[in-house]
């Protein structure tokens, strides 16, 4: 995350509904006081809207009764939480060291290349969002690729390609 | 069904144990006859061993087997690469690489005309032999279970099942016979030892914190399994997650805490779902929750998920996670026993560690303490990975040597043109340790002299494919990368030793580099503030240790002998080595490869992605 985010930017982005934002509140307000729910309520809000822009988090922050720095420090500290928008589908390669030694690098490289998109980034259309994982635990059937909620196994890089095109 | 007594819970163990009996090779209950016991863990899952299980209880059905077969879902079995595996009882044979379509012959040769399949039956990598029964194969007849005892015996998401095994019997004894320095007294006499990586021993964690003031503390379990390459806790939690919960209960009472969490890394799904599962079926009996089994002792115990930080594994770090902060370490002291979680006494363990607490507990110390080495008692779990004919979970007594966990239970390197290069222990923490050291046995002390560190379990094999330059910089990548930006030490660093290790995989390496990674590593290590940057360095500078000439051959002839840096990759072809067989031109991606028989291959360079995909194939390393 660059540190020159433009902190300006502060009304509501479109795609953030206000069902999404009542919502938000009704987390907000089932959490607030209780000590240690800032995480929690980050996870959930994120469930909501996909991400967590920085009018998101300042809403959370005032309904949370917490100082905003607080918000944008844990969102930006955790991996999970996103400040972008993200794609129809994510597909997450593991990096991790059984899937790296078993071909993880070249099936992430030859996605960067056919989505066109670096990775930890989402493509223009929005389809794709590209990630890469530390270790996902299923080292046994390495290399692993998990696109939305399904972990594909022993992902080859010439059948990868394949693979995500039957995400829509 | 409301809280339950000692009693009650003899009650279930019995009716439990009875329904089980069929896996121990008894008579069982009624009319059933047969247990398939299919694995539902990750790698199963993935593998598509749910759909295998609802196709057997269809088929099941179908041929009227209700009630003489009984197909149950467990816990990861720790033979992952092979899945969807399945285990069937009494005859304990072990079927492999399970799919929906071959359910019907399964039923009906299996369980109806009583033919085991051939066809499904684990094949020996080396002898190339079926071997029906599982407790034959190599990769499980040298293991000795205890934290992962009820690993594919039992319905991972059932209480009963795990009470069956003698679950709950180990915290039964500790709440009613027990005082808090019984507990620790015994766990001291274990000589178990921390299991997360650091080997501190558990008991006397224990007895610090039961010997700290006030009223409030708190029990923690570190589920955040952040090593690349490491899956011990998550099978646990998969398979066996009532003996995590056991094992807190007990520590619970050891130091007077009423109140635990479970710090959970997120990319776990399904430990995170059977973890919950086993927590309310607790509650519901009354295992957890005020009033324990009727003797006065209440706990309660809550999941945390993290939210992706690897250094949240640190344990201050962790404790700020739980808070709702940003996950970064504090120094120490004070430590967590005396001023942990919200700043009360907190004892933190790992899933492992835990996972063997009941056990020590019911059987005693004195049982734990005779298996092992003088200084490490007891079992240990790794995750074997890599290269290496058998992937999977093991565990192994202490004292076991690398070479017997890699070659007679891993069955060695598939590859046959391949030779074993390094074997990687405790991750991004740890080390490699080379052929030459293969006999060093699992030993922490023993494990630090030869370069490497036990760590949490996580054990890649690596053949000579792998460029250990590389290696070195993968997990570089990865300790600057987590690194939280607390301590410059750790934060600048790491990155300029990752800027130096590129260079060098770029093939722009000066021989001053090498003197400077040494430097660098040795600075970092002592003035870091937690474990992440004090350890960072080693995979690095046990590299270094072992592999300096393939540094050399980077820095000075611009080569990688491994040909795993594609920079310094030609992409040709050395005709005297090409045996012209064609493999790299069918394999080849964009068609860059032009060959024909009897002659050999010639790359087109315009038209080369350099994916290296031809140089995976070749056996005869003719691709430069």
């Amino acid at each position: 995350m660059s540190l020159a985010y433009d902190l300006t930017q502060v009304s509501m982005p479109e795609d953030v509904t206000s069902e999404m934002l009542t919502r938000i509140d009704e987390i907000c307000a089932a959490h607030r006081g209780k000590p240690g729910a800032l995480i929690p309520v980050l996870q959930k809000c994120q469930e909501v809207v996909g991400y967590l822009p920085v009018p998101v988090q300042e809403r959370i922050a005032d309904k949370l009764g917490v100082p905003g720095h607080e918000v944008y420090g844990v969102t930006t500290f955790y991996s999970f939480f996103s400040m972008e928008p993200r794609g129809r589908h994510v597909i997450r390669v593991c990096m991790g060291t059984a899937c790296y030694v078993r071909g993880g690098k070249e099936v992430l490289e030859r996605l960067e290349r056919h989505l066109n998109t670096p990775v930890d980034t989402t493509t223009e259309d929005r389809r794709f969002t590209l990630e890469q994982v530390r270790c996902l635990g299923a080292c046994g059937v390495a290399p692993v690729v998990v696109a939305d909620l399904d972990t594909h196994r022993k992902v080859m890089a010439d059948k990868i390609v394949e693979l995500v095109e039957n995400y829509e | 069904m409301s809280q339950i007594s000692i009693n009650d819970l003899a009650e279930i163990q019995q009716r439990s144990q009875q329904a089980q009996a069929l896996r121990h090779g008894q008579a069982g209950v009624g009319t059933q006859r047969m247990h398939l016991l299919v694995c539902g863990g990750t790698g199963c899952q993935a593998a598509g061993s749910i759909a295998v299980i609802d196709a057997l209880r269809a088929e099941i059905a179908k041929q009227g087997l209700e009630e003489e077969v009984a197909v149950v879902e467990t816990g990861c079995n720790g033979f992952c690469a092979l899945g969807p595996v399945m285990v069937t009882y009494p005859e304990g044979i072990f079927y492999v690489n399970l799919e929906e379509t071959d359910v019907a012959e399964l039923v009906e040769s299996h369980c109806m005309g009583g033919e085991p399949v051939e066809r499904l039956l684990y094949k020996d990598p080396g002898t190339k032999k079926r071997i029906p029964h599982m407790r034959d194969i190599p990769f499980f007849a040298l293991q000795r279970l205890i934290a992962l005892k009820n690993r594919s015996m039992l319905d991972a998401e059932s209480i009963d099942e795990y009470i069956g095994q003698g679950g709950y019997q180990g915290m039964a004894k500790a709440l009613k016979q027990m005082s808090p320095e019984d507990i620790v007294a015994e766990v001291k006499k274990s000589g178990l030892r921390g299991r997360g990586g650091a080997g501190f021993p558990t008991g006397m964690k224990w007895e610090f914190c039961q010997k700290a003031t006030g009223d409030t503390k708190f029990v923690l379990c570190n589920a955040d399994e952040g090593d690349p390459g490491a899956f011990m806790d998550r099978s646990i939690l998969e398979a066996d997650p009532h003996a995590v919960v056991e094992g807190m209960v007990i520590a619970a009472k050891a130091i007077g805490s009423h109140f635990g969490y479970v710090y959970c890394r997120a990319e776990y799904p399904l430990a995170v779902h059977r973890l919950q599962l086993a927590i309310d079926q607790a509650k519901e009996y009354g295992l957890l929750g005020d009033d324990i089994l009727g003797t006065g002792f209440s706990f309660d115990l809550q999941i945390y998920q993290g939210a992706g930080a690897f250094v949240c594994g640190e344990e201050t770090a962790l404790m700020r996670s739980i808070e709702g902060k940003r996950g970064m370490p504090r120094p120490r002291p004070p430590f967590p026993a005396q001023a942990g979680l919200w700043n009360k006494p907190t004892i933190l363990n790992n899933v492992e560690t835990w996972a063997n607490i009941p056990q020590i507990i019911s059987n005693g110390g004195d049982w734990y303490a005779s298996i092992g080495t003088e200084r490490s008692k007891g079992t240990k779990v790794f995750a074997l990975t890599g290269h290496v004919n058998n992937i999977g979970l093991v565990e192994v007594p202490m004292g076991t040597p690398l070479r017997t966990i890699i070659y007679d239970i891993g069955e060695g390197i598939p590859k046959k043109h391949r030779k074993f290069k390094a074997v990687q222990l405790g991750g991004p923490s740890g080390g490699c340790i080379p052929e030459e050291h293969l006999d060093t046995i699992c030993d922490y002390e023993a494990i630090v002299k030869a370069g490497a560190i036990m760590g949490s379990g996580g054990m890649i094999v690596m053949d000579d494919s792998t460029c250990m330059v590389d290696m070195a910089r993968f997990f570089m990548d990865f300790v600057q990368d987590e690194s939280c930006g607390k301590c410059t030490p750790c934060r600048e660093g790491t990155r300029r030793m990752l800027q130096i290790l590129e260079r060098i995989t770029e093939g722009k390496g000066e021989p001053e580099d090498i003197d400077t990674l040494e430097e660098l590593a040795e600075m970092i290590q002592e003035a870091s503030l937690c474990g992440l940057g004090q350890t960072g360095p080693n995979p690095v500078l046990s590299t270094l240790r072992y592999f300096r000439d393939e540094y050399m051959a980077h820095v000075v002839d611009k080569k990688c002998p491994a040909r795993s840096c594609v920079a310094l990759l030609e992409f040709k072809v050395d005709v005297d080595k090409c045996k012209k067989c064609g493999l790299c031109f069918k394999n080849c991606p964009v068609d860059a490869i032009a060959w024909k028989k009897k002659e050999p291959a010639v790359i087109d360079l315009d038209k080369c992605i350099k994916c290296k995909t031809c140089i995976e194939n070749c056996k005869y390393d003719a691709i430069y």
